[in-house]
């Protein structure tokens, strides 16, 4: 019978079946950062357990680290905490981490893909939902919990249960002025915010086969926002190309057997699903959510719906989105007024994203009323992307342009919205307070999107400016 | 490998008695400390704002400091739990509870931590909790396994669910515990792996 990649990636780390039924998982790759680990380090010592296979974690420094002067001590003594706890920690367990100095510090999801330790074929877990971002590569990829890294770094393992899996096909091409994100977004609009609940998505199609990594690796990151815990995209020639030459990819003859293995965990034809959606790629325009979760979104030629268009149960959210925003039903979403303009975060800071931005930026000066960044998501991102000049670009047109790290996608540092400032945001979470601000609106759209409204001063169709 | 015994079947202490239903997460360990790094403190923070605001709250009392029995009243940590709730409890000293009834996830992150939660009926709640407080040094002994609660020679039937309580006695709640028990399989599973080996 054919197998999908689910199947044989699942098989191949199976160690046992547990008394519960589940599964005994091996984790082929386990990523860690400063929030969500201290606690887990502090559970292993009391334990008195060793990590371990310490080789196969690796640490970054990316929720809380400022984006403006980043010498230590930092300003937020509780920032310093957590990055004093996160060195102090790697050393004493003997994990590599990837801190400031390295020239390779980022956010986990984006340093992951370019330093070539996400390979296909693997299963990675990380203490944060957005895991789900190495699937791109043709990995199982899932967020996990405190005590759950703790049993990634005592054991290598965890308990999981195999989910469902949903084929989500995207066929069709792509208008000029339309991105991932908004095929992301679109996916998550058509099937909710609870339609992934229990599955994995597969993502496949035309228009995800034509896509580069990087624009695989923004639709697979906001899978969890539709409620799956993991997406993949099936390892293939893009694939290849994109992990050839990454310092932790195999090298020279080993890398040519590892794309034999590659290719081998592939979904292979006939394959059968446990459902499939699919989707008119070529119906995509570019989208921008109104609401409060990432399904709440329309094409921004649209209007903000109507209460009663909802279904029933939805309908309280509904109001309350439409009360937290400040939106009318029936409202146009373009020319709402924005205060803030982010691009960044592990869905759209990467290289291709701050091109997509700047050639907007070209066309333009960010309007006066408008406070604009631009967080590359790494320092090698950051570092590309100067030597392109894309930070003069930036610079010219009112941009600030800052250092890596998750910034103003959750305001855990400095970087956070004041009050009931609107921001256009590449990131992906609307949720209320999300952005540092119990009180701040987020809109969600592509970094191209974000570039146009913060010129417009308001959600403007970037299509207009791209003309 | 850790050689901690992880059976629960007996747990004997002091007893502490905190009286009131409905007492939430929040009030057994304020939000704010939701941002610490590490467990460490937590016991310290346990009803941090309730000891403030009384001072004759059990936790500040000489009396009960060692105590590892807590006896509490209805719905007791209901609210939305994360692990800090029963850390900060732990920290402090608290082993076994007994109550009329418990939070669902304050329940489920308890026993993951090995603590066991056993419901006994509303009267037989109130006499324990006034039989504490008469004689603090009396020991409360919480016999998982046979589901019963016992103090000076009167024996209390309590009960809690099959499947959390054989993982309490048979030493299975713990997680880690039982990938560890998987043992060299885990390293022959890795040594299957093309990537871990080397292409
Ligand atoms: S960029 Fe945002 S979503 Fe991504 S890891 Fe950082 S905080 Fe999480």
């Amino acid at each position: 019978m054919a197998r999908t990649l689910l199947d044989k990636v699942w098989e191949a780390h199976t160690v046992r079946t547990l008394l519960s039924g589940q599964t005994q998982l091996l984790i082929g790759l386990h990523l860690i950062h400063e929030v969500t680990t201290p606690q887990a380090f502090q559970m292993l010592k009391d334990a008195k357990l060793k990590v371990r296979m310490p080789e196969r974690t690796f640490g970054t420094l990316d929720h809380i680290i400022p984006t403006t002067d980043q010498t230590r001590p930092y300003a937020d003594p509780l920032a310093e905490e957590m990055a004093e706890h996160m060195i102090r920690n790697t050393k004493e367990f003997g994990l590599p981490l990837f801190d400031m100095a390295t020239g390779k510090q980022g956010i986990v999801h984006v340093i992951g893909p370019e330093l070539g330790l996400t390979q296909p074929g693997m299963t990675i877990a990380c203490g944060d939902s957005h895991t789900a971002t190495h699937g791109a590569v043709g990995a199982i990829a899932f967020g996990i919990g405190t005590t759950q890294v703790r049993d990634v770094l005592a054991t290598q393992c965890l308990s999981m249960a195999k989910p469902k899996l949903r084929q989500v096909r995207v066929d069709g091409t792509l208008a000029k002025g339309v991105y991932a994100k908004d095929v992301i977004l679109w996916i998550i609009n058509v099937l909710g915010v609870k339609g992934g609940v229990g599955y994995a998505y597969e993502y496949a199609g035309d228009v995800i086969d034509r896509m580069t990594m990087e624009e695989r690796l923004t639709v697979c990151n906001m899978s969890i926002e539709g409620g799956a815990r993991f997406g993949y995209v099936n390892p293939d020639q893009t694939t290849f190309d994109y992990l050839r030459g990454r310092p932790y990819a195999p090298q020279g003859a080993a890398f040519d057997k590892a794309v034999t293995w590659w290719k081998s965990v592939a979904t292979e034809s006939g394959a059968k699903f446990d459902d499939v959606a699919r989707i008119d790629g070529s119906a995509i325009e570019p989208v921008v959510t109104w609401g409060i979760n990432p399904g709440m979104s329309v094409g921004v030629t649209q209007r903000i719906p109507t209460v009663e268009s909802a279904s029933e149960p939805e309908r309280p959210t509904y109001r309350e989105a439409l009360a937290h925003m400040g939106f009318e039903a029936g409202q146009p979403i373009k020319g709402a007024k924005i205060d803030v303009a982010f691009v960044g975060s592990c869905t759209n800071g990467r290289l291709s994203d701050l091109r997509a931005a700047a050639e907007v930026a070209k066309k333009g000066k960010v309007a006066k009323h408008v406070r604009a960044l631009i967080v590359p998501g790494s320092q090698q991102v950051a570092k590309a992307a100067e030597a392109e000049g894309l930070h003069e670009i930036f610079k010219a047109a009112g941009f600030e342009w800052r250092k890596a790290g998750c910034s103003m996608c959750l305001g855990m540092n400095a970087d956070q919205l004041v009050g009931r400032e609107m921001s256009a945001s590449s990131s992906n979470r609307n949720f209320i307070g999300r952005q540092g601000s119990p009180t701040g609106r987020t809109l969600l759209m592509s970094p191209a999107m974000v570039a146009a409204a913060a010129i417009n001063g308001a959600v403007a169709d970037v299509r207009d400016i791209l003309k | 490998m850790s050689t901690t015994d992880y059976k629960r079947k007996q747990i004997a202490g002091r007893g502490i008695p905190v009286t009131g239903n409905d007492i939430d997460t929040d009030r057994i360990i304020p939000a704010r400390f939701l941002k610490e790094v590490t467990f460490e403190s937590m016991g310290q923070h346990a009803f941090e704002d309730a000891r403030k605001a009384n001072p004759e709250h059990p936790f500040n009392q000489p009396a009960y400091q060692g105590a590892s029995v807590l006896v509490v009243g209805q719905n007791f940590g209901c609210g939305s739990s994360r692990e800090h709730a029963p850390q900060a409890l732990m920290r402090w000293g608290i082993r076994a509870i007994v109550g009329g009834s418990f939070g669902e996830i304050f329940f489920g992150n308890s026993v993951m931590l090995g603590i066991p939660c056993l419901t006994v009926p509303q009267a037989d709640l109130e006499w324990l909790q006034k039989q504490i407080e008469r004689n603090p040094k009396e020991l409360v002994s919480v016999d998982v396994e046979k589901q019963e609660v016992r103090l000076g020679d009167r024996v209390i039937k309590a009960s809690m669910p099959d499947g959390p309580r054989n993982q309490l006695v048979q030493g299975t709640w713990d997680s880690t515990a039982v990938l560890l028990e998987a043992g060299d399989k885990i390293e022959a599973t890795a040594k299957k792996l093309p990537y871990v080996v080397g292409f």
